[in-house]
């Protein structure tokens, strides 16, 4: 189907893509990739009176190792992450994500900050962000990974407030995405990650509830000393998945667990 | 309220005034009538609508036309010289890589974006560089053959191929 007619512009720079939502209304959106926004505005789910385009801010396009962390700007896409050696060498947990996102040419244009703006319940990057702690940098303030996902596409943004950065700490330890889906461009039915860090395994769930969580029961199980399989079976303490046409929530808590058993036992 | 959007669309400069709601797919099939990249569906999940932007595999359905703005755009009509066939088009043909043939010219600019980039993929690798495209049909194992083939093809510098994203 063809979009509902809306008016667009093209932001010049951060500060202008602020103004111009601003001063356009409440019914105006950022595009970003448009791999989330055009297929709800083909089926006409969304109806934005006005898009405002931030496919020119290039300088939200970087990938930047400093003090321990690696800063993504917001603009980096699908594809960039997948390609990039930096990536691979200080946080190689996001390019085996960045690869699993959609496919090639959702990749192409698909960019991180509007995962983390979209908030899908089975985006697969806030999982990473929620596990590791990451910070959601704006123009006007950095929010915790975890104060910034409320609820199903609901972040703690402001109506007017841009995604300019996710700052995530540098981790090289073993670690592992397992995603559970039908055919492989899908989204996850359910996805776990794992990762060892500093503190010990950080673990995270993607879509067993209206957002991504970090599974601290699992974490601090494997703290105490239990094996994969022992602490696996913490992966659905306080997790209340809803039934859809993909899975029921008995299929989905089935899933957490089992994937979380598996990515611990194959994380390398 | 219509828009100016300068691109190129297979190696043609074009300036055209569109509605930004235009989406690329009908830029491409109903203002520029290249209408061999095909609609397959209404969910951004099909791939038969697949092109070359600047050389990234596209689902033109899931971009506007002004979102092109600069761009060079490749579509099927465009990988080869009038008249002559690209290396993956003689495989797709010799290989059977196709039936009713709708999804082909997405399946044909996914695979020229994979070999651009992975010029010999293991089986695995074209498996997961075609996961964006769909094949009601054939079943894929032929598809796989003729990427394959092709892959050959284009390697042996029997066939040069012919170079992407304008
Ligand atoms: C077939 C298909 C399969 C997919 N599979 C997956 C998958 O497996 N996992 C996954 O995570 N995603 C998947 N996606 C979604 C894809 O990753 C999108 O790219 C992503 O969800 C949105 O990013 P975008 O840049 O395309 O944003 P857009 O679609 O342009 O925007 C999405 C929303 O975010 C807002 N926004 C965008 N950028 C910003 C910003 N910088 N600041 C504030 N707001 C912003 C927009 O206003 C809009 O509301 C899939 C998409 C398709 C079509
Ligand atoms: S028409 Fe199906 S993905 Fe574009
Ligand atoms: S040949 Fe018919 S859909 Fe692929």
């Amino acid at each position: 189907m063809i979009p509902a007619a809306f008016g667009y512009s093209r932001a010049t720079s951060v500060a202008d893509a602020v103004a111009q939502l601003g001063s356009a209304g409440p019914d105006s959106k950022l595009i970003a990739g448009g791999q989330s926004l055009l297929p709800m505005m083909r089926l006409r789910l969304a109806q934005p009176e006005h898009l405002i385009d931030v496919n020119g801010l290039r300088e939200l396009d970087y990938i930047t190792p400093k003090d321990g962390r690696l800063l993504v700007g917001a603009m980096t896409r699908h594809a960039t992450l997948v390609r990039s050696e930096v990536v691979r060498r200080h946080l190689p947990l996001l390019s085996e994500i960045a690869s699993e996102v959609g496919d090639p040419q959702v990749r192409s244009r698909g960019t991180i900050g509007g995962v983390m703006a979209h908030a899908d319940a089975a985006g697969d990057y806030p999982t990473l962000a929620l596990m590791m702690d990451a910070t959601i940098v704006t123009d006007r303030r950095r929010i915790p990974a975890r104060d910034f996902f409320q609820h199903l596409f609901t972040t703690s943004l402001a109506p007017d407030e841009l995604v300019c950065e996710v700052d995530f700490p540098v981790a090289t330890g073993a670690h592992r995405y397992l995603k559970f889906r039908r055919r492989l461009f899908d989204w996850a039915i359910v996805g776990v990650g794992v990762q060892m860090s500093d503190d010990g395994w950080r673990v995270g769930i993607t879509h067993a509830g209206p957002t991504a969580v970090r599974a601290h029961a699992v974490e601090s199980a494997l703290r105490s000393g239990a094996n994969p399989k022992e602490a696996a079976e913490h992966a659905t303490d306080g997790l209340h998945p809803t039934s859809d046409v993909h899975a029921s929530s008995e299929y989905r808590l089935h899933l957490a667990e089992v994937l979380t058993r598996r990515a611990l036992e194959q994380a390398a | 309220m219509a828009q100016t959007v300068r691109l190129a669309v297979n190696g043609v400069a074009r300036v055209e005034e569109v509605e930004p709601r235009l989406l690329l797919v009908h830029f491409l099939r109903e203002r520029c009538g290249l209408t061999g990249t095909h609609v397959g569906c209404d969910t951004s999940q099909c791939g038969a609508c697949t092109v070359l932007c600047d050389g990234a595999p596209v689902k033109s359905c899931t971009m506007l036309t002004v979102q092109a703005e600069g761009m060079a755009i490749t579509t099927i009509e465009g990988l080869a010289p009038p008249g002559e066939m690209h290396p993956l088009q003689t495989a797709f043909w010799e290989s059977h890589g196709l039936q009713c043939g709708f999804c082909t010219p997405g399946f044909i600019m996914a695979a020229s974006a994979l070999l651009a980039e992975n010029p010999d993929p293991t089986d695995e690798e074209l498996g997961r560089g075609l996961e964006g495209n769909l094949c009601r049909c054939t079943g894929y194992v032929n598809i796989r053959r003729a990427v394959h083939a092709a892959a050959k093809a284009i390697r042996e510098g029997s066939a040069a191929p012919t170079a992407v994203g304008g």
